[in-house]
């Protein structure tokens, strides 16, 4: 075992203890496929909380994205993103002659997974923002991988906007059935069905 | 049964666990037998239900077995878990604020490895008022300081009561461990399983009592199960396993007999206000499957543990004249 797995097992631990980190699959069972999970975003903690709740073989194909300016500002940063979650790098900045989406495309293209927070930003309690339209070009571009709605539930109490120690609580992952661009559809109709989708895993998550 | 009293330390042991194992051996091939018939669909539910139950408490036992063997300092260790991961059900069905972070970071990271330390290293003067009165100031200062009056009491009496429960409740069954009796040093193991096998067959004897009896409840709005009929056959049957395993102890047979009814009374009575507080929350059990959290429900089974422990304990020093000097030594 080298050093990143172990770290990464640790951290998956670590994950467990504090918040049980139950993954719940309603939709679709957990399976070695490519797939685009799309979650809501309250904190720092939700990627490593689905991470930690996926299946061990399905963690090492499941990629995170990373905004390259903070996450690799320091060599643990770095080490971390790039050697534990082999994470895919994006820039925040966007250049003219880049598409900001080309680094998700690429992952896309060699077969990995991906999980992305389509809000964009870390949203308070209660609903979830407007997403934005990268899940919609990237359904656009690969039609054919499954996009699984996701809600982690409670981790805004496990770690809130400004706090760095998580506070042991539990919470759930609940992952629904997949969801693809239908022909023809519109990017806004689109983008209002998958966050439709992401709220109905909430309404599961909390009334059984 | 006088005679058990003159064997030896491990003899003793190896009695009692022989004695557990065997028991839940016989509970498990009994259920087995009865899952080969044909069941309907309630049956079908309930010996789930008895599936489940038999494998909490062969996990119980078998933690129980490994603490043993393992000494005083691991026991603390388990018990601590325990208490964590009861801290942890509760404060997830608890309706807390973001100005409570800072004060939860303190039930969890402070006052639950301190109260185990003082525990561990029997410094039982504080170990018994660090919690009412220290962290009693200590939790509510910290969420004031959160600067966000909105149910600030009802916040604050809930995270006192979660600490209550499941740290100060919980740390004194390894104090129990750890108590040196006069004429009874490096025995306190037996003192930790006769409480919970004490607590653990009142609790289940009011249970198939409730279930046989059918009596009147007491507070129909908090358990339809709970009459007093039901918890007097828990007591008795708690003060007759109490005078079945005197010779583990250090009491003659009367006084094994009374503290088995303290113990297994104030557990029962324990549980029934789980009843109100899980009533309270909005949950049927603290493991409920289908709740928020898919809590795995130890709460549920440690509960009348954490009740009775406090009772036992003080109970077994003023019985021994301790109570007043403190030191136990």
């Amino acid at each position: 075992m080298t050093l990143p797995e172990a770290a990464g097992l640790f951290l998956a631990a670590l994950a467990r203890l504090i918040t049980g980190a139950q993954g719940h699959w309603r939709g679709a069972p957990p399976k070695a496929e490519q797939r685009i999970y799309f979650a809501n975003h309250q904190s720092h903690f939700d990627w490593v909380l689905i991470w930690a709740s996926l299946p061990g073989d399905l963690r090492a194909v499941t990629r995170p994205i990373a905004a390259r300016d903070y996450w690799t500002s320091s060599p643990l940063k770095a080490w971390i993103t790039r050697e534990i979650f082999n994470a895919v790098y994006v820039n925040r900045q966007r250049t003219d002659d880049q598409d900001p989406l080309e680094p998700l495309m690429e992952a896309l293209r060699s077969g990995d997974s991906l999980v992305i927070f389509p809000e964009g930003t870390r949203g308070n309690q209660g609903d979830p923002q407007a997403f934005k339209s990268g899940l919609y070009h990237l359904a656009e571009q690969f039609p054919e991988v499954p996009l699984i709605p996701t809600w982690i539930d409670n981790v805004q109490r496990v770690m809130p906007k400004g706090e760095v120690v998580p506070v042991p609580i539990l919470c759930t992952v609940t992952f629904g059935a997949p969801l693809y661009l239908r022909p023809d559809e519109e990017k806004r109709a689109f983008l209002t069905r998958a966050r439709e989708a992401v709220l109905a895993q909430r309404h599961a998550a909390q009334h059984g | 049964m006088g005679a058990l009293r003159d064997y030896t330390l491990n003899h003793q042991v190896a009695l009692l666990f022989v004695g557990l194992f065997g028991l839940l051996g016989l509970a498990t091939l009994l259920t087995f037998w009865r899952g080969l018939r044909e069941l309907t669909l309630a049956q079908e539910a309930s010996q789930e239900r008895l599936w489940r139950d038999l494998r909490a408490v062969w996990f119980g036992a078998v933690l129980f077995w490994v603490a043993w063997a393992l000494g005083a300092v691991v026991a603390t260790l388990l018990f601590g878990l325990v208490s964590f991961i009861a801290l942890r059900e509760f404060i997830s069905l608890t309706h807390t604020r973001r100005a409570d972070h800072r004060s939860l970071l303190l039930a969890f990271f402070v006052v639950l490895p301190l109260q185990f330390v003082l525990a561990g290293s029997r410094f039982f003067d504080l170990f018994t008022v660090f919690i009412p009165v220290y962290v009693f100031l200590a939790i509510p200062l910290v969420s004031a300081f959160g600067n966000d009056p909105k149910r600030f009491l009802e916040r604050t009496a809930k995270i006192q009561w979660a600490i209550m429960v499941c740290i100060f409740g919980m740390s004194h069954a390894p104090a129990l461990l750890l108590l040196d009796l006069p004429g009874y040093s490096g025995r306190g193991a037996f003192m930790v399983f006769y409480l919970v096998a004490v607590v653990a067959s009142a609790h289940l004897a009011q249970d198939l009592a409730s279930r046989w009896l059918r009596r009147r409840p007491v507070a129909r709005a908090i358990s339809r199960n709970f009459s007093w009929r039901a918890w007097g056959v828990g007591v008795a049957a708690a003060g007759l396993i109490g005078v079945a395993l005197y010779w583990a102890t250090p009491f003659k047979p009367i006084p094994a007999l009374l503290m088995g009814v303290v113990a297994g009374g104030s557990g029962t009575l324990g549980g029934f206000v789980m009843m109100a507080l899980k009533r309270d929350a909005g949950v049927k059990s603290w493991g409920n499957r289908d709740s928020v959290t898919g809590a795995v429900g130890l709460l549920d089974w440690v509960a009348p543990l954490c009740f009775a422990a406090p009772v036992f304990f003080h109970a077994v020093r003023w019985y021994f004249g301790l109570g007043t000097s403190g030191a136990a030594s």
